[in-house]
């Protein structure tokens, strides 16, 4: 596999959350900037997610989490990626997350968080700064 | 054209003319912005409208009518708010019912007149709290409530024949309000003195908030047996809210919320009356919740044209003869989506704008959303603010003074007419494909509002549309706020009340009920009566609603991008 491939990017929605309209513009925003993209849908466990992302050999997943629950779903989606050896595929997300709520997460393995008004732009500038294509085994 | 701007002596002033003349001479001296004069919706908007925009047959008795007389355009009320101002009706609910209780009586206290509860997201998905979907988000954005007990706590000490309640509810609804009836029961209320509303607005649920059980035909079972009782035995209860405000928040236009929200209620009426039921008997009990935006007179164009569309649906489309029938009423809230997290305070500005046009477009009773939603949910003081704009509206503003200010205004007219013509286009194209049950299966609304809400996000990202805070007038460290965080002691304090409730309970007897009310699902008996002794004998909202699975299958999601 050559580093040059198209970045697969995971798009989900875990936990009982239905607010799914940031996660598909995100999803939108990032075919069309060129990455491939595997939407989840709504209502999916962090155990489904990680079954996905290990499935579809994503370089990241990114989640989106507008129910409070984030400093449940982020830390159990970064802990089921190390059990089930896929530690290097990178996980950041947004959604409404409080500031004082960022480091724990960040310190937790979240690459970064994108909090409302971030422009479309502005994510797929970081990621393609901050993700690269994972060495495939 | 003379230098101090009258027209020359002897000429009628024209539209012509003052083209010609005045407008010209001002361009060519001064362009205007080089920006789109459109709505937040996209809807171009013109320099200036005349009476010349409302000919072609525009009528003043067709279009408008007087207050309170068909098609209601100018309000349902004959004096609108010189009567009775409209509901202030805050939207509440975290953490444990207590909690929730509390903020309640916080509310009735400071001067609000209904109450309308948030439950959680396990409630509203008909999951009980320890159910393992529901970790880390119990009491996070709403009450929750497992059991008969949750409710006899949140509306401890709250008089039910004395108090209106909204509880925003569609799944579990049925379970949820036979939870409300057993807690008047036991207040000894009877049920013809209860007033309120369930949203119980599935149809929506499917189309932008996501929020189901069922799939939609026996979803659309239990809500007309919630008419078929409520037409009977609780005749004062609102038993669908009709919603458009979630749509709009999916990221829907204006448009798209008012056609995709009526034509939510024409399936409703087409249910009922497939039912068996009189048209008269229920629609007088169906009430519409809208959400009110930034751009302010697409907001109340929108407003007025949901009435005059819906008095012509309901007594020509459905012969109903009661003007109770006819009329409109709806509840309406800010938009949560226009919220900033960037200078939380500007926040204040957009909600009252916002609040402004729900009373210009003629609301029934009205939710302010806090300043501080965009990241959380809201403190005592950020409510309280949101309440206290309303009060100002109501008692400062002087816009309650007359009936519907803006009638007649050519702007207004011209704008309510052109809603109403692409909202009644895009009903015809759903009533074609068969109506909005099949239009949701085959994901029509669903892909409108995300190709609408995606088209908005590139407009904002590329400057076309403003943002003030976000990329407009940005600052650096624009969020600090104090914000409310529920703990998660709430979480581990409602597993042990909810095992606490499982140990104390007549379990044989439960099994009993649910067994009856799955026998009822089947045999097409009206399940209000069986699940009300359910609920009486503390069965869970989960044990309920998944006694009916097994007859009424679940619904999955075909993901539309």
């Amino acid at each position: 596999m050559t580093a040059d491939r198209k970045l697969r990017l995971l798009v989900g929605k875990v936990g009982l959350d239905g607010h799914d309209r940031g996660a598909k513009i995100i999803a939108r925003a990032f075919r069309d900037a060129g990455f491939e993209v595997i939407y989840t849908g709504l209502h999916q466990t962090p155990e489904m997610v990680v079954a996905t992302a290990i499935q579809e050999d994503v370089d990241a997943v990114s989640l989106s989490i507008l129910s409070g629950a984030h400093n449940y779903l982020f830390p159990r989606v970064i802990e089921l990626l190390r059990e089930r050896g896929a530690p290097d595929i990178a996980v950041f997300g947004g959604g409404i997350i409080p500031e004082e709520d960022v480091p724990g997460l960040k310190a937790a393995g979240v690459l970064e968080i994108f909090t409302p008004g971030t422009s479309t732009e502005d994510v797929i500038a970081w990621v393609r700064a901050h993700v690269a294509p994972r060495a495939l085994g | 054209m003379s230098a101090n701007g009258k027209p020359p002596a002897g000429r009628k002033p024209t539209r012509q003319a003052w083209e010609r003349e005045t407008l010209a001479e001002s361009l060519r001296k001064s362009p205007e912005r080089d920006v789109a004069f459109t709505t937040v919706s996209d809807l171009p908007i013109e320099r200036l409208y005349t009476s010349d925009d409302l000919a072609g047959g525009w009528s003043e008795g067709e279009k408008l009518g007087y207050p309170g007389e068909f098609p209601y355009t100018r309000g349902i009320h004959p004096t609108m708010y010189r009567g009775r101002l409209w509901t202030m009706r805050q939207f509440a609910g975290f953490g444990s019912a207590a909690d929730t209780n509390a903020r309640f009586r916080y509310l009735l206290e400071h001067g609000q007149t209904g109450l309308s509860t948030a439950f959680d997201l396990p409630t509203l998905m008909g999951r009980d709290s320890d159910d393992a979907l529901a970790r880390g988000e119990v009491g996070k954005e709403g009450v929750a409530v497992d059991t008969l007990e949750d409710m006899e706590i949140l509306f401890s000490g709250i008089p039910l024949d004395r108090v209106s309640t909204s509880m925003t509810i569609n799944a579990p609804a049925a379970v949820v309000f036979c939870m409300y009836l057993a807690v008047a029961e036991r207040q000894g209320v009877p049920f013809a003195k209860l007033s309120g509303t369930l949203q119980n607005d599935i149809l929506k649920e499917y189309i932008a908030q996501k929020e189901w059980i069922y799939p939609p035909r026996p979803s659309m079972r239990i809500i007309t047996d919630l008419m078929a009782f409520c037409a009977r035995e609780v005749p004062l209860w609102n038993t669908i809210s009709i919603s458009g405000y979630h749509i709009r928040e999916a990221g829907s236009t204006a448009v798209q919320e008012l056609a995709f929200t009526l034509a939510d209620g024409i399936a409703y009426v087409e249910a009922g009356r497939a039912a068996g039921l009189d048209v008269d008997a229920f629609a007088p009990r169906l009430s519409y919740f809208f959400n009110s935006h930034n751009d302010f007179f697409e907001e109340i164009a929108k407003l007025r044209a949901a009435r005059r569309i819906w008095a012509h649906v309901m007594r020509d489309r459905f012969g109903a003869k009661s003007p109770r029938s006819w009329m409109m009423r709806f509840h309406t809230q800010t938009a949560g989506c226009s919220l900033t997290a960037q200078q939380p305070l500007n926040n204040v500005a957009r909600v009252t704008i916002q609040a402004m046009a729900a009373v210009l477009g003629g609301t029934q009773s009205l939710h302010t959303d806090s300043f501080d939603e965009a990241l959380a949910l809201p403190t005592e003081q950020a409510v309280t603010v949101a309440l206290r704009t309303q009060q100002v509206i109501a008692e400062e503003s002087g816009v309650t003074n007359t009936v519907d200010p803006l009638g007649g205004s050519y702007f207004v007219e011209a704008l309510t007419d052109k809603i109403e013509r692409d909202a009644l286009a895009y009903i015809a194209r759903i009533d074609e494909m068969g109506g909005m049950i099949a239009a949701i299966e085959r994901g029509f609304p669903q892909k409108e509002i995300a190709d609408a809400s995606y088209h908005y996000q590139r407009q904002v990202d590329r400057g076309e549309k403003s943002i003030v805070g976000v990329n407009k007038h940005a600052v650096e460290n624009g969020r600090r706020l104090d914000i409310l965080k529920i703990d998660d002691e709430v979480e581990r304090a409602q597993l042990l009340r909810l095992a606490a409730v499982r140990t104390r309970r007549d379990g044989a007897k439960l099994a009993r009920d649910l067994a009856r009310l799955r026998r009822a699902a089947e045999s097409g008996e009206n399940l209000i009566p069986p699940m009300l002794d359910c609920v009486r004998d503390y069965g869970s909202v989960q044990e309920i609603s998944q006694a009916l699975v097994p007859v009424f299958g679940t619904y999955r999601e075909v993901s539309v991008l």
